[in-house]
């Protein structure tokens, strides 16, 4: 059976190259770059090769901004924390109502340790008004957590504005990038980004690496004590293997923005011209806004998972933001935030392409999708008026 | 996250039996609603001499496993009188299917709501006295009235607030209603409508019928006790009225572990025989 993989903001597969990049490192150099025998010095000299890689991708201006760590979610956790200990006397935090759980689950804690936290809402199209940012902002925020692109609706964000608001008002300004690196350009030097987060595995690296940039000069509290390591900034035995491959993933990714840009979002558009021919169907987050790969999109009267299983059956991997699939009893937060009503909500698929996908794959999905949205239909209650 | 469905469960998904509605049904049962993520509207067919359901079909909005229960119930009910019907619990539902997951088990809770409204619509209750006894909503979320909490709990011994959520969803949402939730929680957990009928409105007990009720006891009245206070027992024998139990955990030890074991004596001898001796094995 033909497997597509449309999933790609869950996961991605491990690029060929990176995967060879990294293998020497699983195998023959083995060696701890804090030894002081060359055996492990060789190895630490790979680990700045790789950091300097991350550092040309983002368009930072040093590669000593960058510090590798275990994914994206860490990255996120050390990036506030971070913040919040660097500013002590303010005890305020701006995010939005649409953040990943590696931020939100982050700030729901912290509203328990004291912290006020302020969720900016976003309108019917995922946007969200900087109006409402500045209008939270005074000199008790510390900082303002903003993602870079929305991993359901791919819908982005105006990070480099909302960093400046920011700083106007004293506070640092940090984004999770997981989503948006490799797909939209990045220039870090240009913009007033304090704190910014990804992860390998978005990226064709494997699970398991991460990194933060901070930006030079700011103050910085780690999160994991320990060794030496990162120069201090993240304590453990560097994951060499995963270091060399996130370098390597970051310059493929580099490569690939163009392919993302054009083809990728020719395949992505291809997909939605098609099933919004099917009645009832209404596409969740800005059109004109988004990752050029990523498709949410909705379907009256069915539900997300009855569609993921049969979808499954054909070969097909996607998800849903249906109750039923959210691992709670309500459709996705950020389905939610954007106010999608409840009919639709609980029918949405994700469909999210990249490097790997091709005409055959949206080809797949055009012809088994509508007739599993029409079987599902059948069974329902319910039916397009 | 990908839901570990029993073969049955798929096959009653992916071939579900039964799909549509019967042509001028003599019930019709419409559970749930497109807000919740789920919907069931059963229609049946009844003999009216025999009180026989001749044909019973669904229609289901919602997930693998609501589809597959709703298919399953029309097939379990088929060919039954409608009180035998309604003898069809969720727990059976779930159990023909080869067991839901935890967290899906509201999903035969549907079937089971749509088979009472389809039998009650057939019978000529209309859903608004039905209501009446259904109570207060006290899941807004998902409207839950107190009725079925307490039916739902009481039927499936409900025992963690987690167990009430996968089986009717209150308090899956906003949370408000935790607290009332807990209420009710602790009633049936005092209550303990699962208390074996005292002994003197028995039968005498065969020494098959005296051993699990013996350890029907035990299992629902006094481990659960022992348990929150992190203790437990563990039944080693019986012998004719001879019972002998290992404490557990804190029990083992405990200063108090000779009142509580008198406390057990005295619930045997209630429940199950006043001639019942109860020994306690010590570690060795």
């Amino acid at each position: 059976m033909k497997r597509v993989y449309a999933d790609n903001n869950a996961t991605t597969q491990v690029a060929p190259e990176v995967l060879d990049a990294m293998m020497p490192y699983l195998t023959e150099k083995y060696g701890n770059p804090s030894s002081m025998h060359e055996f492990g010095g060789q190895v630490g000299k790979v680990i700045e090769d790789a950091r300097e890689k991350v550092a040309l991708a983002l368009g930072a201006q040093n590669a000593t901004e960058i510090v590798f760590l275990s994914c994206g979610t860490e990255s996120d956790n050390t990036a506030i924390r971070s913040a919040l200990a660097t500013k002590k006397d303010r005890r305020k935090i701006v995010t939005t109502r649409v953040e990943h759980p590696a931020v939100l689950t982050l700030c729901r804690h912290l509203e328990r340790e004291g912290y006020q936290v302020r969720y900016l809402p976003v309108d019917r199209q995922g946007n969200l008004n900087l109006d409402d940012l500045r209008d939270a902002m005074d000199d008790q925020v510390a900082v303002v957590s903003i993602m870079a692109a929305n991993n359901e609706t791919g819908v982005l964000y105006p990070v480099a504005e909302a960093a400046r608001i920011a700083h106007q008002h004293g506070a640092l300004f940090h984004t999770d990038a997981v989503q948006i690196m490799g797909k939209v350009p990045l220039n870090l030097q240009e913009t007033d980004i304090d704190l910014l987060s990804i992860s390998g595995h978005k990226i064709h690296a494997p699970k398991g690496i991460g990194a933060l940039y901070i930006r030079r000069g700011s103050r910085f509290r780690p999160m994991i004590l320990g060794g030496h390591q990162e120069r201090g900034r993240r304590g453990g035995t560097e994951n060499v293997p995963g270091i060399v491959a996130l370098g390597k993933a970051a310059e493929l990714s580099l490569q690939h923005i163009d392919d993302e840009q054009t083809r990728v979002r020719a395949l992505r558009d291809r997909l939605e011209t098609a099933l919004l021919r099917i009645p009832n169907s209404i596409v969740n987050g800005d059109r004109d806004n988004r990752l050029p790969g990523t498709l949410n999109i909705s379907f009256e009267f069915v539900e997300g998972e009855a569609m993921l299983l049969m979808l499954d059956q054909v070969g097909i991997c996607a998800s849903s933001g249906s109750a039923c699939t959210s691992g709670t009893l309500e459709p996705s937060h950020v389905l939610r935030a954007l106010g999608v009503p409840f009919s639709f909500a609980h029918g949405s698929l994700r469909f999210s392409f990249g490097r790997y996908n091709n005409d055959a794959d949206v080809d797949h999905i055009i012809e088994t999708l509508p007739p599993i949205i029409e079987r599902l239909r059948e069974i329902s209650p319910f039916k397009p008026a | 996250m990908a839901w570990n469905y029993s073969e049955l469960v798929k096959q009653h998904f992916f071939q579900p039996k039964n799909v549509g509605r019967v042509e001028n049904a003599d019930g019709t049962g419409d559970v749930g609603s497109i807000a919740c993520g789920d919907a069931l509207s059963l229609t049946i067919a009844v003999d009216k001499n025999t009180d026989i359901i001749t044909d019973a079909k669904f229609q289901t909005f919602g997930c693998g496993s609501a589809i597959a229960a709703s298919s399953m119930l029309t097939e379990m009910i088929k060919g039954k009188t409608l009180d035998e019907a309604l003898k069809v619990s969720n727990a059976d539902i779930a159990k023909a299917l080869g067991g839901l997951p935890p967290e899906k088990m509201h999903c035969s809770v549907m079937g089971r709501e749509a088979l009472e409204a389809a039998v009650n619509n057939y019978r000529g209750i209309t859903p608004e006295a039905h209501d009446e006894e259904e109570g207060r909503v006290i899941c807004t979320c998902f409207g839950v009235t107190e009725g079925k909490l307490r039916h739902v709990i009481a039927e499936n011994d409900l025992r963690t607030l987690e167990d009430i959520t996968n089986y009717t969803k209150a308090g899956g949402g906003c949370g408000a209603c935790i607290d009332e939730l807990e209420i009710l929680l602790e009633e049936h957990l005092q209550q303990k409508p699962h208390t074996p009928t005292p002994t003197a409105a028995r039968q005498p007990l065969t020494n098959l019928q005296r051993i699990s009720l013996i350890q029907e006891l035990l299992d629902h009245e006094v481990r659960p006790i022992l348990q929150e206070d992190a203790g437990d027992l563990e039944l080693v024998d019986i012998d004719g009225l001879r019972v002998t139990i290992r404490m557990v955990g804190q029990c083992s030890g405990c200063r108090a572990a000779g009142l509580t074991t008198k406390w057990i004596e005295d619930k045997l001898r209630e429940i199950v025989d006043p001639a019942i001796e109860l020994h306690v094995k010590e570690d060795l």
